[in-house]
């Protein structure tokens, strides 16, 4: 064994691997040139019996060549390697725009969705979200509201009623009944908004539905006045409409606000109807225990079916309530 | 409520420059909503002229009447034109179009060949020059009301521009053209002229013995006047500008005499009612009909009265339904010669009953009911007599009246209020200013509000804010947020219902929100008995369809499935969030306490108390597959596990432990329903729709549903996490085999308490039916951990091997050998 033999198994080492073409020839190759029967693991075992001095020559030099081939194997390993990945890469191409497979689409009805968009706002500004029954009592619904039973207020709204008629019972025709629970079960300062389904006797058309939906908020605290209703409208008109809408204020009457006012916002080029509001008549707030020395309070309420339409340009309300999920789906989870 | 410009220009000075859009305005600003303006002759072009008919050809080879008709139009021929309407003869004046007019509609008038003849003209009606809706006929007119050389547009006020205004229920007085007139004025700080103050000054000679008037039911009216009139003659017809005011009022002109009390009424506000002097016997009373007898109202109607109708009657029998409309034993006739003509100010709630009662709304109850001005009885009476005498051959007889005008109560305010409800400052002067523009008169010392005899409204200092609000201008109160409350948040039943409604929409499933009505019918066909039917009853449903209150979600779902499955859907999942409405509690008369003060505890819970519990339920359907079929292969069919699943995950997520059991409950199938059980108490339902509700309404086999009681489920506990362990797992699969009766659940019940503490999980991975015998193989993968160090074999064999003596002790299980 000699340098010249050392080099020369290094490269022929390193030239059989470089012409490998797959890995399964490195293998072989790798056998041939680096296993028990190889050259270099023969000249490794017979260092043993070398003089010292041969020992520390040749052993630096087979030393030197275990790595040199050692790197080329690795070169080679690399090589194919990647070789092969690229090859299975190209094999399993597909076409990605093919329609997977997926869940129905699901949805939140529109309604739900504005509903929780303006609860959301208003918890924002502290306001908590008070619910109460649909079937509810006519004191509740009406006269706690001051509109008593010959009022002709009473007749402005087509009322369902329950039997037996004795019973006062009434599916709400607006979420005011949930107002005078409040107040009568909680102290000032009440900040609260009442969403929920309300009923009056239309028939259903493309703008009245016999069942719909309601927000109304109510605050009752100390040094209220009609401007913070006007403000607190503007601020809510703005986060439903856009910031660029302006709102007014027309007089107005309901029974259980005094002074009263419709609520127009100017949207889209005209003038929509948006709601009712009015300071809190005092009436009311004696009715329900509070003092209105101390207190006063405004309220407000609108259709959610028609903020949607008038927001969305809706223009048909059996959109809203056949339950057809292509027009809900359209929604997803949010607006 | 309409109000023609012309008529209110009687009573306010409008200035020219005003246009009719800022009149319009101006009637929204101070709280009237202008519906409609109607710009009467602005579409009427051309010649239209009085004509005299000087022949009718009865034209008889067609169908329907024709009249080949000559005319006197003020030239030199007779003018021939075809008409098809008949109520006018020879010698009438009539209005005709000569050709070249453009009537409204755009419709172009020409000489045109018809019926065999030249019809060179058309003779009008009062729809076809847009004066009003009547098309009973055309407008004949006598020679003593217009001649041929009167200018029409000039004589019939065709130019006109009517408001046709809301007015809200607390505003009754403007249900009156004064009223109109005097908000107008308000709105533009403009000089008003009330009418009332030129008939103070009226007085007629009684000549005779009237009617005499008597108020029997106390309390029922404040003031009754009567008028009596004799030496009528019914020819006398209706003043051209008085009938045609009443039509631009959207009203028909029927006789003289009641013409001029619906003119009266219309421009004073008082409801008048005249009675044939002749067929009343005796004097006038007012009182409660007092037994249920029939009686024929003017419409022609027979209607049965109710003991507590307030009715206007004389010595012997009711004449009028007061305050709603007369009848039609004492009604002015032709042969009519002497009239009793009713003013009364009635107690609005006595009327607002009797319309009600009756559903019969008339021009006079919607005002009575407002409230009219207790004044006016008189004048307006006066009004009428004014009128007649003037118009008619008409002699005053006797003015009688009973009672007294009862004027809203004076009360005193600080103007300083004002400001504090309108959230800007309004000085005191400023505040007396207004109301008086309202018709207050204000003592500004002490501070005495007195309102007008029409302000029946104004009690308190918030109904004077709002009038100087309205006047002022609402556009003048300022925006301002009100301070911020410290904070608040959802219930925790509000985020618990937005979590699964989210999980659902992610799921697949798409809300839907359905009328909560049903029927009986659905509720058997569902298969609910006992309390889960019972249910409460509309009094007045929207259709006899559904005159029901829901009693479960799942048959809204069912229909909606049902339609979207007609409109071309196949496989989808809808949800419900809702109340359903059993009838846990029979209706009580109710509790209804005086609202002047706060009730007691006790009656505010008993109001409380007597409104049923209204189940908040979330259910959801699942129809058909659970995918769309695709070039990836066919999809699975929605299933009972599925409905399950759903179930049980919805529980997790508001962190419940629950039990699942068999169950048989309507609407589902009942081997193929599960209960789920949190704290011992049933909270849902899911499993596979019944087959005979899917194939009665249409819906896919194996269609299944979940149904969840919201309000049943316990407020969720904070969560406590174990601490995760790290230390190696060790697996250790068993196969069972156990009796079909056997079910998985009590097999690995057995499993997990026979395993120890160190279990962390099992899972079933293998159920084979086909063992034969009655068997079932079940196969778990029971998953050991211990939190401290890496199990030995021996230890988890061991584990293994307690677990599975467990389950043949409890559930003779045998240990499946390969």
């Amino acid at each position: 064994m000699n340098a010249q033999e050392i080099k020369g198994w290094v490269d022929s080492a390193d030239s059989a691997f470089k012409a490998c073409t797959s890995l399964d020839d490195l293998k072989s190759a790798r056998l041939l040139h680096t296993g028990d029967k190889s050259s270099i693991s023969g000249a490794s075992r017979s260092l043993g019996s070398l003089s010292p001095d041969e020992k520390i020559s040749l052993g630096k030099l087979v030393g030197e060549a275990k790595a040199s081939i050692a790197l080329s194997l690795e070169a080679a390993t690399k090589r194919l390697e990647n070789e092969r990945d690229k090859k299975m890469l190209a094999e399993e191409i597909v076409d990605i725009t093919l329609p997977v497979r997926r869940n129905h689409q699901g949805g939140l009805h529109p309604i739900s969705i504005i509903k929780n968009d303006i609860s959301d706002f208003f918890i924002e500004q502290g306001y908590f979200v008070e619910e109460g029954p649909e079937l509810e009592s006519g004191w509740l619904n009406f006269d706690a509201l001051n509109i008593p039973v010959d009022h002709p207020a009473r007749t402005m709204q087509d009322t369902f009623f329950v039997e037996p008629l004795e019973s006062g019972m009434v599916l709400r025709t607006h979420t005011s009944p949930v107002q005078i629970r409040t107040m009568l079960t909680k102290q000032p300062p009440i900040y609260v908004i009442c969403p929920g389904r309300t009923f009056r006797a239309d028939e259903l058309d493309a703008t009245h539905s016999p069942v719909f939906h309601q927000v109304e908020g109510l605050v009752v605290d100390r040094g209220i006045t009609m401007a913070h209703l006007k403000g607190t409208l503007d601020n809510f008109a703005r986060y439903m409409f856009g910031p660029d809408v302006t709102t007014r204020l027309r007089p107005s009457f309901f029974p259980f606000t005094e002074p009263s006012a419709e609520v127009d916002v100017f949207f889209n080029g005209r003038w929509i109807e948006w709601g009712g509001c009015g300071m809190v008549n005092p009436r009311v707030l004696q009715t329900c225990g509070i003092d209105t020395n101390e207190f006063s309070g405004f309220a407000f309420g609108m259709g959610l079916e028609r903020t949607l339409m008038v927001r969305h340009g809706i223009t048909d309300m059996h959109d809203i309530v056949e339950g057809d999920l292509r027009f809900t789906r359209q929604f997803g989870v949010g607006l | 409520m309409r109000a023609p410009l012309s008529w209110l220009r009687e009573f306010v000075e409008i200035p020219k420059n005003l246009s009719t859009d800022d009149i319009a305005q101006g009637l929204v600003r101070v709280g009237f909503e202008v519906e409609e303006i109607i710009e009467q002759g602005k579409d009427v072009q051309g010649s239209l002229v009085f004509a005299e008919v000087l022949s009718i050809e009865e034209v008889t080879e067609f169908k329907k009447p024709i009249r080949y008709v000559g005319l006197d139009c003020g030239e030199k021929q007779t003018r021939f034109v075809i008409c098809g309407a008949t109520n006018f003869n020879v010698g009438d004046i009539v209005v005709v179009a000569l050709p070249g007019a453009v009537l409204p509609g755009d419709f172009h008038i020409a000489a045109r060949e018809t019926y065999g003849k030249t019809s060179n003209g058309m003779i009008c009606s009062s729809k076809e020059l847009g004066l009003s809706d009547d098309h009973a006929g055309i407008m004949a007119f006598s020679k003593n009301q217009v001649s041929t050389k009167d200018d029409v547009r000039q004589t019939l006020h065709v130019d006109d521009v009517i408001f046709d205004i809301a007015v809200n229920p607390d505003r009754g007085y403007a249900l009156s053209i004064r009223g109109v007139a005097r908000e107008i004025a308000g709105a533009f700080g403009l000089k008003f002229t009330d009418p009332v103050e030129a008939l103070r000054s009226l007085s007629f000679v009684n000549t005779g013995k009237g009617v005499q008037p008597k108020i029997d039911e106390k309390d029922c009216a404040s003031v009754f006047y009567i008028r009596t009139m004799s030496h009528f003659d019914s020819s006398a017809l209706t003043p051209v500008w008085m009938r045609r005011r009443i039509e631009k009022m959207g009203m028909r002109s029927i006789s003289l005499v009641v013409d001029v009390t619906n003119y009266v009424m219309l421009e004073l506000g008082q409801p008048l009612h005249a009675f044939d002097r002749h067929k009343i016997k005796g004097n006038l009373h007012l009182k409660r009909a007092g037994k249920s007898e029939k009686f024929t109202t003017l419409d022609g109607q027979i209607r049965t009265l109710d003991p507590m109708d307030l009715m206007v009657t004389d010595d012997e029998k009711p004449l009028a339904l007061a305050g709603t409309m007369g009848g039609a034993s004492s009604e002015i006739t032709e042969s009519t010669t002497e009239i009793a003509l009713e003013a009364v100010r009635f107690d609005p709630i006595a009327v607002a009953q009797n319309s009600r009662r009756h559903k019969l709304s008339s021009e006079a109850s919607r005002r009575l009911e407002r409230g009219v001005d207790p004044s006016l009885a008189e004048f307006a009476s006066a009004r009428f007599v004014q009128l007649l005498t003037e118009n008619s051959s008409a002699q005053h007889v006797e003015t009688a009246f009973t009672g007294e005008a009862k004027f809203p109560p004076t009360f005193s305010i600080d103007p300083h209020d004002v400001s504090k409800i309108l959230g800007f400052e309004v000085k005191p002067e400023e505040v007396a200013r207004t109301l008086r523009v309202v018709g207050c008169d204000v003592d500004e010392k002490k501070w005495v509000i007195d309102p007008p005899s029409w302000r029946a409204d104004l009690v308190n200092t918030s109904d004077i804010a709002e009038e100087v609000a309205r006047i002022i201008g609402y556009e003048s109160i300022p925006s301002i947020l009100p301070n911020r409350p410290l904070h608040a948040s959802l219930t925790s039943l509000q985020k618990r219902r937005r979590v699964i409604a989210q999980y659902l929409a992610n799921r697949g499933f798409a809300e839907v929100l359905t009328f909560p009505f049903t029927n009986q019918k659905t509720i058997d066909d569902m298969g609910f008995v006992g309390p889960r039917a019972a249910t409460y009853a509309i009094v007045n449903p929207m259709s006899d369809e559904n005159p029901l209150l829901r009693v479960h979600l799942i048959p809204g779902l069912i229909e909606v499935a049902a339609r979207n499955i007609s409109r071309g859907a196949k496989s989808f999942a809808i949800f419900e969030m809702g109340s359903i409405f059993r009838s846990s509690q029979k209706l009580e008369t109710s509790v209804s306490p005086d609202v002047v003060k706060r009730p007691s505890a006790d009656v505010i819970s008993k109001i409380f108390a007597s409104v049923p519990e209204q189940t908040e339920m979330v259910s959801g359907l699942l129809i058909g597959k659970k995918e769309e079929d695709s070039w990836q292969g066919k999809s699975a069919d929605y299933g009972w596990n599925d409905a399950i699943a759903f179930a049980q995950e919805i529980l997790e997520l508001a962190h419940l432990d629950y039990e699942v059991k068999r169950s048989d409950l309507a609407p589902w199938h009942p081997g193929r329903c599960a209960e789920l059980i949190v704290d011992g108490k049933v909270v849902a339902h899911a499993g596979e729709i019944h087959p005979r509700i899917l194939s009665q309404y249409n819906l896919p086999a194996r269609s299944s549903a979940f149904s969840i009681n919201l309000g049943a489920l316990p407020e969720s506990e904070m969560v406590r996490p174990y601490r995760v362990g790290v230390m190696p797992a060790a697996m250790q699969d068993v196969a069972l085999i156990v009796d079909s009766t056997v079910t998985a659940l009590q097999v690995q019940e057995a499993l997990m308490e026979g395993a120890g503490d160190l279990l962390e999980s099992i899972s079933l991975f293998d159920r084979y039916d086909k063992v034969g015998d009655g068997k079932v193989s079940l196969a778990f993968t029971l998953t050991f951990r211990a939190p401290d160090r890496t199990l030995t074999s021996e230890e988890v064999s061991s584990m293994r091997e307690s677990a599975t003596n467990l389950a043949s002790k409890r559930c003779g299980a045998v240990v499946r050998t390969a």
